[in-house]
């Protein structure tokens, strides 16, 4: 076994207690290049469907090669796919006074309202008691700190600061009402990693992550980490092959996220946000 | 060309140490030193440093959280991948505040080889102890004691060697005997990425990275006897799927195996995958998870182990550990709890503390020693109420070790199998008379389940005897009391004086009602499998039992009157219908059907094996006893 046999083993491990501990899971996916790797995964851990429903928390700010991607990939996997919208927070319906967009607001405020908060409506309706997600520990320092099971209060809140003690395999799997459980199986994984896997098993991935020649100014460019076409701005590059991306990141020391806009907004934007509940 | 080569074996190195003896500054200093900070990050932090008057310190650069940013103190474990030109690293940087030791603990049970940092001009203090301890009894044996803060002492060679002395001393006491012993100064980079022989020309340790690539990652177990714990099974379509990831051994096609506890046997007939290979996977080794297909179906759960038959898992009801404590609520002789070993769970209490210690001063802790307190180590037998499979973890740490669930579900200890046998009959050693009697209580406690009627009910041929019967032998082999109430053995003795007119049907459930009550007062689980054909002599029966506080759970077998005929597996059906038998259930005598049973099975749609498994989903939650008297 090599390293990514170890990985997969244990993200498939991992894939297994959660659906052996909950009566309601889904898998939220964003068709970035870590949760189509989950799907992979969710698809070799029960070795036929998905066994529970996906989900596209859509800002309705996608970019368009994403929600073709999507309809492709949801017939490729055979995917029992939920879309959720903030409708009322795009349109300014109660409680919102008016619409929320980037057009009028700032990242992390759209950020919370159109996933944040349309996550928590979408469980509000299914009721799911745990969520898997295709969060890595290297992203970011707070997701360095997070559990494999992780629990979030009824308020969605993490409690970074006294989390359950985890190890030897062993996962926190009791939730009270309301509260639900994160499941994270690529907590392990490096941005590396997830490339190395994606060529080793030819997994299926947008095609905005490989260099195109922009049309404004002609640079190669390509993005690293997909969002909401706002506030995600394509890094430039020349990898346009699967092997260009590998190499790059092995010399980079530019940060993943660091064409994401909510990230940076201010300081400990991404602590803030993920402790009221953002991925 | 490297962007196809092989990703790297990861070590993974878990830093440890008392509070502000830095480790957080060797972190951030490991990753400066070999290029692993993002561009600009350092930059940015030194600037905000400096914006508000403070020096910039290498820890800015991992403590992530604003807390621990003001504070200075690293509040939960984090992980930080780094890499040099020989290989990649994982740090685990562990809390070294004495509330955050379930943190550490966390971080450092999945660690390969462990930092261990001591000031040089604070020395040894509690959590050096404590975290070396707790180290050894983990089981990571790849530690480097590095004594850090060197340029406060002028780095002082005598400094050094008296903690190096004093540390060896007690590690000794431990039987661990480190791997290096480094001076350093991790503020100005001494000793890190390379040997300082200008400051210390004295010192003769590598500097922490060389020290570092001497270290080996985790042994593939694929050599050893096989353990595959099953964590699920699938049935999505006609296959039956047995899920699960081999810990240790290697396993083949056709191999026997064995499922622990009870040992029933069938082979391996498929792997199965998804995408579907070419070439069919034909064998597997420690560390896959795996999903195969058994030649012959027999019945298996979750917590089922599976090895090549007698090749040395050990089944038993008690095993001797160690336990480490990390919940408030102290661990008491006679608490009982859940207890998770790899996929299996089970209920086990604490039969006897051999001896507590405190992991900071490895002495008695002055409490009484009839519990381990929070942060404490104890020695401990321990027995479960249904059998359990393990190893030591001398021989396989992965099915050697296993935890303690509180009752809020979380995690309250953990801890080492040191000694187990496979099963022996214990003497009379445990057995406590009570004074003034036996309560129903004091019998639950010694059986660690509850009392209960289980009062099977349909027509005959329905299937309830057999139900009945399986369920009795599976929950017995679970280590449960228990004894089947059967209809027609009554009518041989204590009823024979009864016919089956309705009046005496209805004394005949009467009287089976109350030997029930006694039987599940005595603390057994009593099944019953009487047709019980009306409705209000079961609403009695369910009263008189639950009259004392029994649960009386319904179990309706459900089968329509053409399959029970069809069965007639003692030829009844063929009697009354010929006249011979009068008031016979379904043909000349009526069946009430329950209206609201605590389950109901339909045995004409599942397989003798489905019911089963629903039934024991079903009941054995209601087996468990309420709150154990001792929470943790």
């Amino acid at each position: 076994m090599d390293h990514l046999d170890r990985l997969e083993s244990q993200s498939i491990y991992i894939f297994r207690e959660a659906f052996y501990a909950f009566e309601r899971i889904a898998l939220p996916w964003s068709m970035g290049k870590d949760s189509n790797v989950l799907i992979w995964l969710a698809k070799k851990a029960f070795c036929t469907k998905i066994p529970f429903p996906i989900l596209h928390i859509d800002t309705t700010y996608e970019f368009p090669e994403m929600l073709e991607f999507r309809d492709w990939a949801k017939n490729y996997y055979d995917l029992d796919l939920i879309v959720w919208i903030n409708e009322a927070a795009r349109r300014g319906d109660p409680p919102y006074s008016s619409p929320i967009g980037y057009e009028t607001h700032d990242p992390v405020t759209v950020t919370h309202e159109l996933k944040t908060v349309a996550l928590q409506q979408a469980m509000a309706k299914y009721q799911w008691d745990a969520l898997i997600t295709g969060i890595r520990r290297d992203e970011d320092p707070t997701r360095a700190k997070e559990r494999y099971f992780s629990p979030r209060t009824a308020q969605f809140e993490w409690d970074y600061k006294d989390q359950p003690p985890e190890f030897w395999n062993q996962f926190t799997t009791q939730v009270g009402p309301g509260e639900h459980v994160r499941v994270q199986p690529l907590l392990d994984w490096t941005e590396l990693d997830i490339w190395l896997y994606i060529k080793r098993e030819k997994i299926p991935i947008p095609k905005m992550y490989f260099a195109r020649p922009d049309p404004q100014t002609g640079k190669m460019m390509r993005f690293r980490s997909l969002g909401c076409w706002p506030i995600t701005k394509p890094v430039e590059s020349s990898a346009t092959t699967i092997d260009d991306i590998i190499e790059e990141l092995r010399t980079t020391k530019t940060s993943e996220r660091a064409g994401r806009a909510q990230d940076h907004h201010e300081r400990n934007a991404m602590q803030k946000l993920r402790a009221k509940g953002f991925m | 060309m490297s962007s196809t080569a092989p990703s790297r074996e990861k070590l993974r190195i878990v830093i440890v140490g008392h509070v502000d003896h830095g480790k957080s500054t060797l972190i951030g200093r490991l990753l400066f030193d070999t290029g692993s900070v993002p561009e600009g990050k350092y930059e940015q932090l030194k600037a905000a440093a400096e914006a508000e008057g403070m020096d910039f310190e290498y820890a800015f650069l991992l403590d992530a959280l604003l807390e621990e940013q003001e504070q200075n103190i690293t509040i939960d474990t984090t992980q930080i991948p780094f890499r040099t030109a020989t290989r990649d690293y994982v740090i685990i940087d562990a809390p070294g505040h004495k509330e955050f030791l379930k943190n550490m603990i966390t971080g450092a049970a999945s660690a390969d080889a462990a930092i261990l940092l001591i000031a040089a001009n604070e020395g040894i203090q509690e959590q050096s102890r404590r975290h070396g301890y707790l180290l050894s009894l983990l089981g990571i044996r790849q530690i480097i004691v590095a004594v850090n803060k060197m340029d406060t002492v002028h780095y002082d060679q005598k400094t050094f060697e008296q903690i190096q002395k004093e540390y060896t001393d007690f590690l000794k006491e431990l039987n661990i005997t480190p791997t290096y012993f480094i001076p350093i100064s991790a503020r100005y980079g001494v000793n890190i990425t390379h040997s300082a022989r200008d400051l210390m020309p004295w010192c003769t340790a590598p500097a922490i990275l060389e020290a570092l690539a001497q270290f080996t990652p985790p042994s593939a177990r694929h050599d050893m006897p096989l353990r595959l714990p099953v964590q699920d099974v699938y049935r999505f379509d006609d296959r039956r799927i047995i899920a699960g990831r081999i810990e240790a051994g290697t396993l083949r096609v056709g191999d026997e195996i064995e499922f622990l506890p009870d040992g029933k046997r069938s082979r391996v007939k498929s792997f199965e995958t998804w995408p579907i290979p070419q070439e069919p996977i034909l064998q597997a080794e420690a560390g896959r998870s795996v999903a195969i297909t058994l030649t012959e179906q027999i019945f298996i759960r979750r917590g089922h182990i599976a090895q090549k038959p007698q090749s040395g898992c050990i089944e038993t009801h008690e095993f001797r550990a160690n336990v480490f404590w990390i919940a408030s609520e102290p661990l008491r002789v006679g608490s009982r709890f859940k207890l998770r070993l790899t996929t299996q769970e089970v209920e086990a209490s604490l039969i006897t503390l051999h001896r507590v210690i405190d992991t900071a001063t490895l002495v008695a802790p002055p409490h009484s020693p009839d519990f381990i307190g929070k942060n404490e180590v104890g020695e401990v037998t321990l027995r479960t109420r249904s059998p359990i499979a393990l190893d030591l973890a001398s021989f396989l740490p992965e099915t050697g070790r296993f935890v303690i669930i509180g009752s809020n579900g979380i995690a309250a200890g953990g801890g080492i199998v040191l000694h187990a046998k496979p099963e022996e009959r214990r003497s009379s050693e445990n057995i406590v008379w009570a004074d003034g009697g036996v309560s129903r209580e004091m019998r639950e406690a010694r059986n660690l389940h509850r009392g209960a009627v289980l009062w099977f009910t349909g027509l005959s041929g329905s299937g309830k005897t057999t139900l009945a019967v399986a369920l009795e032998r599976d929950l017995f082999r679970r280590g449960y009391q228990t004894f089947i109430l059967d209809g027609d053995n009554l009518r041989f003795g204590l009823n024979r004086d009864l016919d089956f007119s309705p009046a005496a049907r209805s004394e005949n459930i009467r009287r089976a009602s109350e030997v029930a009550k006694l039987m599940a007062e005595a603390g057994l689980i009593v099944i019953t499998s009487f047709i019980s054909p009306y409705r209000l002599d079961r609403e009695r029966a369910r009263a008189i039992i639950t009259e004392t506080k029994i649960p009386f759970i319904e179990i309706y077998i459900n089968a329509p009157l053409e399959v029970c005929q069809k069965r007639d597996p003692k030829g009844l059906y063929a009697k009354a219908l010929a006249g011979e038998i009068k008031n016979f259930t379904g043909i000349s005598a009526p069946y009430e059907p329950p209206e609201n049973p605590e389950i109901e099975i339909r045995t004409d749609l599942l397989s003798p094996e489905k019911a089963l498994d629903l039934l024991l989903d079903r009941i054995l939650p209601q087996l468990q006893l309420k709150e154990p008297e001792t929470s943790i």
